[in-house]
């Protein structure tokens, strides 16, 4: 608490403070807003969804069981006119005017105009646009194939980034700085212009519809090799020759002692690798074109139907979507501004 | 058994030499200390025989076998780094036991090996900590340890001392001596402090630009220096040099006329010098005295510790001359005073700087 509320006028608010305090609410709001905004509709029943203008809670109108009516009727506030401050049940609009009756009193009509009355309103979750993606979508198989992709994914890309970080890093050979501005090279290269001969590669190696389709050809990141050697150059070399001395083979020199002192800069790799998989759409759109291979993302993008989408259904998976990527984060975050730091990537 | 031999060990760093066909041998259980100025190549000579750099030319032989083509892991060899270089992510414990890890030994074993050297290094309090939280001196024991559990047949110190101050040091080159005392074993030590050097060493070779200026004991070295870079690189403070001209030159000593007019007669083989010639008078600091008769010099200042003071003077043609005396003195700042040159004290230089064997050795006690 003293952390979020620090500030540096000695006796209250100075204008730095207004300002920081200023700039980091603006920011707070700018970056949390939408995600707030994405949590409450994921709640909203469909019919609030269409409503215009939208409401930032999750309400429905409410509805009152009226005898003489098989379904409920929506209840109304009558805001002027003749039927000022009572509750009335709508029965049907025609046209500027509304038909309506007192739930108390059934058998009497009433008209009221269309501006004299605002809708009564109640807080309704929509838990079952949730619960929905259980029972009436394979929510439970989108999810192991994407968690399936990004794990296996980010494991092999931590892997083999590291080992070729490793040697450019530690080992001295002809052509190693070429080799390098290669690699980093290839960052200039758009996805878009690989997409087409990569597509063949994996199409002949017979991957379409399965999952190693979409991580073999994500594993070697320029980035990430980048990020892990910057990291192991600051890595004394006197350490790697005191594990030789100690009889450590090659491997071991890079698994029991490169590899731990990496830590901060792997767990910002692990971060980036799970984000890009995890998000990743146009690469397994490609790839996977069966729905029972799909990840989330597919999936979502399915429920985007040519006439209609199931806003409710797509904003609640959404939802469960950014959950993994959050809780991932909350986890290595403190990794993150260390091993950026000292790695020297934005 | 583990000698280690030299036979014209040559390193080149692309078109650049830098150590010249060393050819030098260690016997087993010798304490050897390669010592000379920074740039030496005598940290490369080093890490050439723990298998650390590639060796460009010759043979390296450690136990009668040609180790060239070894790795570092494969020879046997320990060595502690100038750094310390404990593994950061690993406990004291970790560290120690790291080394037998990698080849394999049973746990207990391990447990039994890293247990004995802590106790012997007094490592005890600290084996589940991490290095981080551990002093100078305790990461230097922990390097140190490390080396020890592996019972290596030669042990490589690379100026394992310089990062201490100055007590520790003296504390540490102590433990050091100690332990070569106890286990034995061939170790090979790296430094550029002369004093390190005398104090440790069985043999110390003295290196300057990548090859040997000279090979020998301590006090040898001391007594006998083959050439003016020795003679000024062992010592402290340095040897005084003084520019003299031989008047006669003699195989039972050698006339010479110094500056300030002074004339003496050194104790040393003069055979090949020609009189006339220029050469170099050098005489430690530790053998000047103040006398009646000598060479005059101006003192420019005096540094007292109590137990021994320093004199720095200035011969008249603006020599500069060190005196070192046994308890306090007398002499003040701005002091004339005459320096007594015994001739059997008097080391002589040609003009190439090499020694003119010494006759006498004035400095060896009756």
């Amino acid at each position: 608490m003293g952390f979020l509320l620090g500030r540096r006028g000695r006796d209250g608010f100075d204008l730095s403070d207004y300002l920081s305090f200023g700039f980091l609410g603006l920011g707070v709001f700018l970056m949390l807003g939408p995600v707030l905004w994405l949590a409450l509709s994921s709640l909203k029943t469909e019919a609030a969804l269409q409503e215009y203008p939208p409401q930032l809670l999750p309400l429905a109108p409410r509805h009152v069981l009226v005898a003489g009516h098989d379904a409920p009727l929506p209840l109304y506030l009558i805001t002027a006119g003749e039927y000022a401050g009572r509750e009335l049940a709508q029965v049907r609009r025609i046209g500027l005017n509304a038909q309506m009756v007192d739930p108390a009193n059934p058998a009497e009509r009433l008209n009221v105009r269309i501006t004299d009355r605002e809708p009564l309103r109640e807080v309704a979750v929509a838990t079952e646009n949730y619960t929905g993606l259980f029972t009436r979508f394979n929510f439970l198989l989108y999810f192991w194939n994407s968690t399936f992709i990004t794990i296996t994914a980010t494991i092999l890309t931590v892997l083999c980034n590291s080992m070729a970080a490793f040697a450019l890093a530690k080992y001295r050979f002809r052509g190693r700085t070429s080799v390098f501005i290669l690699i980093i090279a290839t960052l200039m290269i758009p996805p878009t212009i690989t997409l087409v001969p990569l597509f063949l590669v994996v199409s002949q190696l017979g991957l379409i519809n399965s999952h190693w389709g979409v991580i073999w050809p994500a594993i070697a990141t320029p980035t990430g090799v980048f990020l892990l050697r910057q990291y192991m150059l600051t890595i004394p070399d006197d350490l790697l020759d005191a594990a030789r001395m100690d009889h450590a083979s090659e491997w071991r020199v890079y698994w029991k002692i490169v590899l731990p002192l990496s830590a901060p800069a792997l767990a910002v790799l692990v971060i980036f690798s799970v984000m890009w998989r995890w998000n990743d759409f146009l690469w397994p759109l490609i790839v996977l074109n069966r729905s029972e291979t799909f990840t989330l993302q597919l999936a979502l993008n399915s429920f985007q139907g040519e006439l209609q989408t199931s806003w409710s259904s797509l904003l609640a998976m959404t939802m469960l979507t950014l959950l993994p990527i959050t809780v991932v984060f909350a986890f290595l975050q403190k990794y993150i501004t260390q091993g950026i730091a000292q790695s020297g990537v934005k | 058994m583990a000698r280690v031999e030299l036979r014209g060990i040559v390193k080149d760093y692309a078109a650049v030499r830098v150590v010249h066909g060393v050819d030098l041998t260690i016997e087993d259980g010798e304490f050897c200390v390669f010592v000379g100025p920074s740039g030496c190549g005598k940290s490369t000579l080093l890490r050439m025989i723990a298998g650390l750099e590639d060796i460009s030319g010759g043979d390296l032989l450690i136990g009668g076998d040609r180790v060239n083509d070894q790795r570092a892991s494969e020879r046997g060899l320990a060595m502690v780094f100038q750094t310390y270089a404990l593994y950061p992510h690993m406990s004291v414990r970790q560290n120690l036991a790291f080394g037998l890890e990698n080849l394999r030994m049973p746990k207990d074993q391990i447990a039994a090996r890293v247990d004995e050297a802590a106790r012997m290094l007094k490592l005890e309090p600290y084996l589940d900590r991490r290095p981080k939280a551990l002093s100078g001196g305790q990461r230097q024991r922990v390097a140190i340890g490390r080396a020890v559990v592996r019972e290596p047949r030669v042990f490589l110190f690379d100026e394992p001392l310089s990062n201490l101050d100055a007590e520790l040091r003296v504390t540490m080159r102590g433990e050091i001596g100690a332990l070569h005392r106890r286990i034995g074993n061939t170790m090979i030590y790296v430094t550029h402090d002369q004093v390190e050097a005398m104090t440790m060493a069985d043999k110390i070779v003295v290196l300057r630009d990548g090859r040997i200026e000279q090979v020998g004991s301590p006090i040898d070295l001391y007594n006998r220096p083959a050439n003016r870079f020795v003679a000024g690189f062992i010592g402290s403070p340095r040897m005084n040099f003084l520019p003299a001209t031989v008047v006669r030159a003699g195989a039972d000593g050698v006339s010479l006329r110094g500056p300030g007019g002074v004339s003496l007669t050194a104790s040393v083989d003069g055979r090949g010098l020609a009189d006339g010639a220029a050469v170099d008078l050098g005489i430690r600091p530790e053998h000047l005295h103040p006398g009646d008769s000598g060479l005059p010099a101006l003192v420019e200042s005096v540094e007292q510790l109590g137990g021994e003071s320093y004199v720095y003077a200035q011969t008249e043609a603006g020599q500069p001359l060190t005196l070192h005396m046994p308890g306090q003195t007398a002499i003040r700042r701005g002091a004339r005073v005459t320096m007594a040159l015994d001739p059997d004290l008097c080391h002589l230089f040609d003009a190439q700087g090499r020694a003119l064997p010494r006759l006498r050795l004035g400095e060896t006690a009756a």
